[in-house]
């Protein structure tokens, strides 16, 4: 197979409305075994797909509801799938989609994978360069930020752990990785802050909160958390006035506990 | 523009079919024709487009009914809408109808199934389903013409992005592109979550 992950990544509009051929299905489900960010991206395709679908809605016959009633009547319905462990629940695949076990979990990879070093080594430097691109203003640093940034999603003891319920219906996740002492954010669709105010991140560090910057550029969808890592055991962000606060002075938005470090 | 499109009910009436499939799946029949009341428009209208032939679209909305009472202890509403699971189930099974006819039929049929937009004559006039057909069509001027095309001709057509890239004389790699982000764009633009 010569196509690279990173075509592959692209495929998650044809694959949720079935416009792909057979064998590029099977390697798009491979892929998305590795790629939690592809399978989210999927799901939300496929519930834009459904609303365009009920655009077309007729009215079916009488005689249609009645045979479909009576023939359920008959059907035997399947037993539940196998209980999953509740953070990795089976999801709303389809029929088909449904021995894609491993598409359901976020396995250590999987942001790595899908936003670094999915297309070989040449998409850490890919990604690097549209990120340093869209803070070309800020010069060298942001080069130097995306770079740790890179580093952080790509190492291999990376972690991550999803932050759910995001302002607006968005959602994220945090990737953290001990060896590096650093950690990252990495959000889907988060609303720009309301005016006049900005997303402050923040290390949860035996039970003070440490600022860790600023969640600026509305442009980005990952942010490097500023400073070590430390002993913190989870992070925050929350709502504050632009140029941030020396501490948080509104309720967390997100409030997440780092995964516990191994022994 | 780019400012969602809702309609202030939308999510009571998206949080019931949740809960009957959830109780469709202990066995309610009831549950599932209530259920079935409100999704079997909409699977009939999705599989139609797709298919064209009234009794295959018929047989194949029966098919997909079914299907979902079958298989109900497999919907998640975590994961996702018991509306766009069984609309996903629909349209994978129609496609999959339309493919298999399509290898055996010959290319005149299909140019004639090719060349006919939705039928919106035979929508139903009912509040609801004409308020989203406005969103949706709404949502769709939004779209460059070659995104518009590649989604409808993928999604209503149920052509492959091969068979899109060839009605449209674009390159393969356009057509994928086109695709996603014409999808992108119709989810900021409906404002739909996952």
């Amino acid at each position: 197979m010569t196509r690279t992950t990173t075509e592959l990544h692209t495929l998650t509009g044809a694959y949720a409305v079935h416009a792909l051929q057979p064998d590029e299905e099977a390697a798009f489900e491979r892929h998305l075994g590795d790629c939690a960010a592809c399978s989210v991206e999927v799901a939300e395709l496929r519930a834009t797909a459904a609303r365009v679908g009920l655009a077309l809605a007729e009215q079916p016959s009488p005689r249609m509801r009645a045979e479909v009633l009576h023939r359920i009547g008959e059907v035997r319905q399947e037993p539940p799938p196998r209980q999953q462990p509740p953070s990795d629940a089976p999801g709303t695949d389809t029929p088909r989609g449904l021995r894609r076990r491993a598409a359901r979990t976020w396995p250590t990879f999987a942001l790595a994978a899908c936003l670094a070093v999915a297309a070989g080594f040449g998409g850490v430097a890919v990604w690097q360069y549209q990120r340093a691109e869209q803070a070309q203003e800020s010069g060298q640093s942001a080069q130097n930020r995306a770079a740790r940034l890179a580093e952080v999603l790509s190492a291999p003891d990376a972690r991550t752990v999803p932050a759910k319920d995001l302002p607006g219906g968005g959602s994220g996740t945090v990737v953290v990785s001990r060896d590096q002492d650093r950690a990252a954010f990495v959000a889907s669709r988060l609303p720009r802050a309301p005016e006049g105010k900005t997303y402050q991140l923040w290390y949860a560090d035996h039970g003070t909160m440490r600022s860790a910057g600023l969640m600026d550029a509305s442009s980005d969808d990952a942010w490097l958390l500023e400073g070590p890592l430390g002993r913190a055991s989870g992070m925050g962000i929350t709502v504050e006035p632009s140029g941030g606060s020396t501490k948080p002075t509104s309720e967390p938005v997100v409030l997440v506990n780092f995964p516990a470090q191994q022994a | 523009m780019k400012e969602p499109v809702r309609i202030s009910s939308r999510a009571e009436a998206q949080s019931e079919p949740d809960a009957l499939l959830t109780q469709a799946a202990k066995g309610d029949q009831d549950a599932f024709a209530e259920l079935y009341d409100r999704v079997a428009g909409p699977v009939l209208g999705l599989v139609r487009s797709v298919l064209r032939d009234p009794s295959q679209s018929e047989e194949v909305t029966q098919e997909v009914l079914v299907e979902v009472w079958r298989l109900a202890t497999h919907f998640n509403p975590d994961k996702g809408s018991a509306m766009t699971w069984i609309m996903t189930l629909a349209h994978r099974r129609a496609v999959d109808r339309a493919r298999s006819a399509q290898a055996a039929s010959d290319r005149e049929e299909r140019a004639a199934r090719l060349d006919r937009t939705p039928d919106y004559d035979h929508v139903v006039e009912q509040v609801e389903a004409r308020l989203e057909r406005e969103q949706v069509r709404r949502c769709l001027r939004t779209l460059t013409e070659i995104q518009r095309q590649s989604v409808t001709l993928a999604y209503y057509k149920g052509l492959t992005y091969r068979e899109v890239a060839e009605l449209l004389a674009q390159p393969l790699g356009t057509v994928k592109t086109r695709l996603r982000d014409g999808l992108i764009r119709l989810r900021d633009c409906l404002g739909v979550g996952a």
